[in-house]
């Protein structure tokens, strides 16, 4: 099958990875032609907010994806773009720290101990951290499957965290929290699902099932 | 009265306005520039204004952010989109309808209100409650000019505000997420201070849609949503009026509103401020800056309470 070829294709790691960059370059294209808004700082934040949650729900989007498809290739993109969700976490934190509260550790403390949305974010993002550092096969292999795919399951944590960062920062329109709400809801209510339903299967039949799925 | 200007920025660091307005005029000169920005440059001009001396010296925000940085929830929730959406609003014909507790209820017709009172350019420093905040040169009249006119009576203690409710052009209440139409309110001894304006125009023209044309308040020592935009109705009353964002979350809302950088929003801190076009977030004044003219209205209110 072609599809399978060219998921399985080495070379595919190449344009995913650069379709994954995307939003990075086009941000820094917008910064080039001082096309930012009137609030640069905002913009940025926004946008690297709003890449941050898409990323966590298309790398949730994963499992599911390649067991109702029955791709099972698609594993092999799955930690690229947990890393990039990463990536785009990072930048959004950064923007707060650098851009917008320039280091000012005391409003910075202040802020993450007394606004719940920035305590919410802040968590969403420290949850991460352990997520990307461990993301190596050497880490796979020094925590052992079961537990590597046990800490691994923070990210389900961390994006519904994040939907609640995002739904108490806006002001009154919180369509879009509730639609990333919606989508983080249904991909983890398929795992919860799956998981019930497998409990019924025997248990070797499982323990054949090759890499870890979370 | 005795109104004073605090002398916060330095005579050599204000842009000239003939080198403010050039840099306009620059940008309607480039045919590209001219179509992005649309409508908002289509303001006609205003003749015969004076320069008040209530004005800050203080740089002011380019024209171009103060017309594509908007809130006009009506309009979109985004906000760079009143600046497009905003157009399809019809500003001609206008009145706003003044009544309630008044001896001359009456209906104003726009061009009536533009002749009202000799128009003055105010340069207000214009903060948002989302910490925010421009520096702008409105065009205008004191309120109390047209509240003379109506002749309020005894029982008139608050000041109740409209904005125009177009529902073919006007997004919906819930993807607005607010309720429709918006209204605003001012006690009548803020309404009559000579700060409060109502405003028909800025940067010598008048007033862009998405900045709330025709004619929208200034109230330059509160939050910015205090000033209403496109107002169609005011009347005055007894009992304090329902505000549009007080009535849609009363703890993080109220009706004073004030800038003040001691009472945070219960989700962010009010004590700074980023001004537009600045890097490095700048300290928020109490009533804006505005507390030597304005203090007085609150005395022993307790404002951590009327917030």
């Amino acid at each position: 099958m072609a599809l399978k070829r060219i998921l399985t294709s080495r070379w595919t790691k190449v344009p995913v990875f650069a379709l994954c960059l995307i939003p990075a370059l086009l941000l820094a294209w917008r910064a080039l032609n001082g096309d930012l808004s009137a609030n640069p700082i905002e913009f940025i934040t926004h946008w690297t907010g709003d890449w941050t949650i898409r990323f966590l729900c298309i790398t949730l989007a994963i499992t599911p994806l390649r067991k109702l498809l029955r791709l099972p290739e698609l594993i092999r993109f799955r930690r690229m773009l947990g890393l990039f969700g990463f990536f785009y976490a990072s930048l959004h934190f950064l923007t707060w720290f650098v851009l917008d509260k320039f280091f000012d550790w005391h409003e910075i403390l202040k802020d993450v101990v007394k606004r719940p949305f920035i305590t919410a974010g802040f968590t969403a993002f420290v949850l991460l951290i352990p997520l990307a550092v461990t993301s190596t096969t050497g880490w796979i292999r020094r925590l052992g499957g079961k537990r590597w795919q046990m800490l691994h399951r923070l990210i389900y944590v961390s994006a519904c965290v994040g939907v609640v960062h995002y739904y108490w920062l806006v002001k009154s329109d919180i369509r879009l929290p509730l639609l990333y709400g919606a989508v983080v809801t249904v991909l983890l209510a398929y795992r919860l699902v799956a998981n019930l339903m497998r409990g019924r299967r025997p248990r070797a039949v499982l323990a054949r099932s090759g890499p870890p799925a979370v | 009265m005795l109104i004073q200007r605090s002398p916060d920025v330095r005579p050599s660091e204000i842009t000239p306005k003939h080198l403010y307005l050039n840099r306009r005029r620059f940008l309607v000169g480039l045919p590209v520039a001219a179509l992005a920005a649309g409508n908002a440059l289509a303001g006609p001009k205003l003749e015969g204004i004076t320069k008040s001396p209530l004005s800050t010296t203080e740089k002011v925000t380019p024209y171009n952010d103060v017309t594509h940085y908007n809130n006009y929830y009506e309009f979109g929730t985004g906000k760079d989109q009143p600046a497009s959406l905003a157009q399809k609003l019809k500003t001609s014909p206008w009145t706003v309808d003044v009544g309630g507790a008044v001896s001359k209820p009456q209906v104003f017709d726009i061009d009536a209100i533009m002749k009202m009172a000799p128009l003055e350019e105010r340069i207000y420093r214009h903060r948002c409650v989302e910490a925010w905040s421009i520096v702008v040169p409105w065009i205008g009249f004191p309120l109390n000019a047209l509240i003379k006119k109506a002749e309020p009576t005894e029982k008139a203690r608050f000041v109740a505000f409209q904005t125009v409710l177009d529902r073919r052009v006007m997004l919906s209440e819930s993807a607005a997420g607010i309720p429709l139409p918006y209204v605003e309110g001012l006690r009548i001894d803020e309404a009559m201070h000579p700060l409060a304006i109502l405003c028909v125009g800025m940067y010598g023209e008048a007033l862009p849609k998405q900045d709330g044309a025709p004619v929208r308040l200034v109230v330059p020592w509160k939050y910015g949503f205090k000033s209403i935009k496109s107002i169609v109705k005011i009347k005055f009353l007894e009992k304090q009026p329902p505000t549009t964002w007080n009535s849609t979350n009363a703890r993080e809302y109220g009706f004073y509103s004030n800038v003040n950088p001691e009472v945070d929003h219960p989700r962010w801190s009010q004590a700074s401020e980023r001004r537009l076009g600045e890097f490095f977030r700048r300290k928020t004044l109490m009533f804006n800056g505005y507390a030597d003219q304005v203090a007085r209205l609150y005395v022993g209110m307790d404002l951590r309470k009327n917030y």
